[in-house]
């Protein structure tokens, strides 16, 4: 016998279930007066936020084809110069007027998210490596039993892409465009997949 | 808030056997939304060790007492009043300071405010059924309630949702990030239920039920329920090699 390590244990995950957005964006369901606005709505620059101006569009798609209308999608991203406005951040101050990360439930009808926000600078992997430029996606929803880990790359940033330390490691090269937003304008469209020939890498962060 | 520097470490690797696996048919939805081909691993960035910071300044005052969140003046909810109370802790027994724990249920009656909510028990018209905290220095959090009711939902042709609160807990990065459900003590529709069946360790499930506190029960007032969650740990800073990418 050894010592007992001691750790506890991580908490189980269980699905958000159909009614997250009760808890969540209850604004968003027509329930008002509680909280002033939904955490995380809206844009995420204001008129004093350095960077390049673009707007996330997308749907989480079941393995029938069929948009999700009740999932809900998290992001969280560099600054311009690619520092995250967190505690944990090492590297420097992050642009204050950049707070980084928000949330938007899918449209009603179409399943779609949109996030206003700024093209993020690139941040260095652990080994001094620059990533190229991303943004880190977080969903849930009814049916997800654990929430699912996914990066948004940009379609503007071949040589970057090429040179991106989580993407090279990638072994089923055909996958790579499911992690790739096409831009189109200040546009960056960017599907989600959760089954199929399509499937969009997730990641076990 | 915190007394001792912000960590930067990468986080422990996740512990898979204590979660669901995503494919579990018996949930019907998982079916066409689990992912099936292996997940990536992706061992902590600045992107996933990383995350925002949510201050008091979004809270309101009574964000976390349900039952007055949402009720009419004079009014309140029907139900059993009940304070659900606990901590945020990492997998070292660390408590979690400045963590939101946002949380949602069912009224007394197994009812949820939701346009598409389709169960015939009926509204509670002084209920919202939503509220959040944030995570005192030690990583304790406390919310007032009722007690949600049972309700039936389509996926078996009878099967019964056990009574539950759902949480959603932001701790210090991206790759804590956590939703789950608390159920309550004794509840015999716990262990018949489809969705807690998708977490294969019994002992995980047992995580999730909150135990009748008396210590903490408010004499003619309020039931207590202790409701600890772990998030992922982090690795000690004394191990960290940081003259690269750091
Ligand atoms: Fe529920």
């Amino acid at each position: 016998m050894a010592q007992a390590l001691g750790y506890l244990k991580e908490t189980a995950s269980q699905t958000a279930g159909p009614y997250v957005h009760i808890g969540c964006t209850p604004n968003f369901t027509g329930i008002h007066g509680v909280y002033d606005k939904d955490l995380g709505s809206g844009s995420l620059v204001n008129d004093q936020t350095r960077g390049e101006r673009i707007t996330i569009r997308g749907q989480v798609i079941d393995g029938a084809g069929t948009p999700l209308k009740d999932a809900l999608v998290e992001i969280w991203q560099a600054d311009a110069d690619g520092l995250y406005n967190s505690p944990s951040e090492t590297r420097g101050k992050a642009d204050p007027n950049f707070f980084g990360w928000a949330r938007c439930p899918g449209d009603m009808e179409t399943g779609e998210f949109v996030f206003e926000t700024i093209k993020p600078g690139r941040v260095p992997f652990r080994d001094g490596r620059l990533m190229a430029p991303h943004v880190t996606f977080w969903i849930v929803a009814r049916g997800i039993n654990l929430g699912l880990n996914t990066r948004m790359y940009f379609s503007d940033e071949e040589q970057a892409n090429a040179e991106d330390p989580i993407l090279a490691r990638i072994e089923h090269r055909v996958r790579v465009p499911t992690l790739i937003g096409k831009r189109e304008g200040n546009e960056v469209r960017f599907e989600i997949h959760l089954q199929g020939d399509k499937e969009t890498i997730f990641f076990d962060i | 808030m915190r007394n001792a520097p912000p960590e930067t470490t990468p986080f422990f690797a996740r512990d898979r056997d204590m979660h669901p696996p995503a494919y579990t048919p018996w949930y019907k939805t998982t079916v066409l939304r689990s992912p099936q081909r292996a997940l990536i691993s992706l061992e902590g960035t600045k992107s996933e060790t990383t995350g925002p910071v949510f201050g008091h300044s979004i809270l309101n005052e009574f964000d976390n007492d349900l039952i007055v969140n949402y009720a009419k003046p004079g009014e309140g909810p029907i139900g059993q009043r009940i304070l659900v109370h606990g901590r945020v802790l990492d997998e070292r027994g660390i408590g979690v300071a400045g963590a939101l724990v946002e949380f949602w249920q069912a009224n007394a009656g197994g009812r949820y405010r939701h346009k598409k909510e389709t169960y015939l028990a009926p509204l509670d018209p002084n209920f919202g059924g939503f509220g959040r905290t944030i995570t005192d220095e030690n990583g304790s959090y406390w919310f007032k309630t009722i007690k949600p009711g049972p309700y039936p939902w389509p996926n078996g042709v009878n099967d019964w949702r056990p009574a539950h609160i759902h949480f959603s807990v932001f701790g210090h990065g991206f790759a804590q990030r956590l939703v789950t459900q608390m159920y309550f003590e004794g509840d015999p529709l716990i262990w018949i239920c489809p969705i807690v069946k998708t977490i294969p360790d019994e002992e995980a499930i047992k995580r999730l039920i909150a135990p009748l506190d008396m210590n903490n029960t408010i004499p003619h007032d309020m039931r207590a329920y202790k409701f600890d969650i772990v998030l992922r740990g982090r690795r000690s800073t004394l191990f960290e090699n940081r003259k690269e990418g750091n």
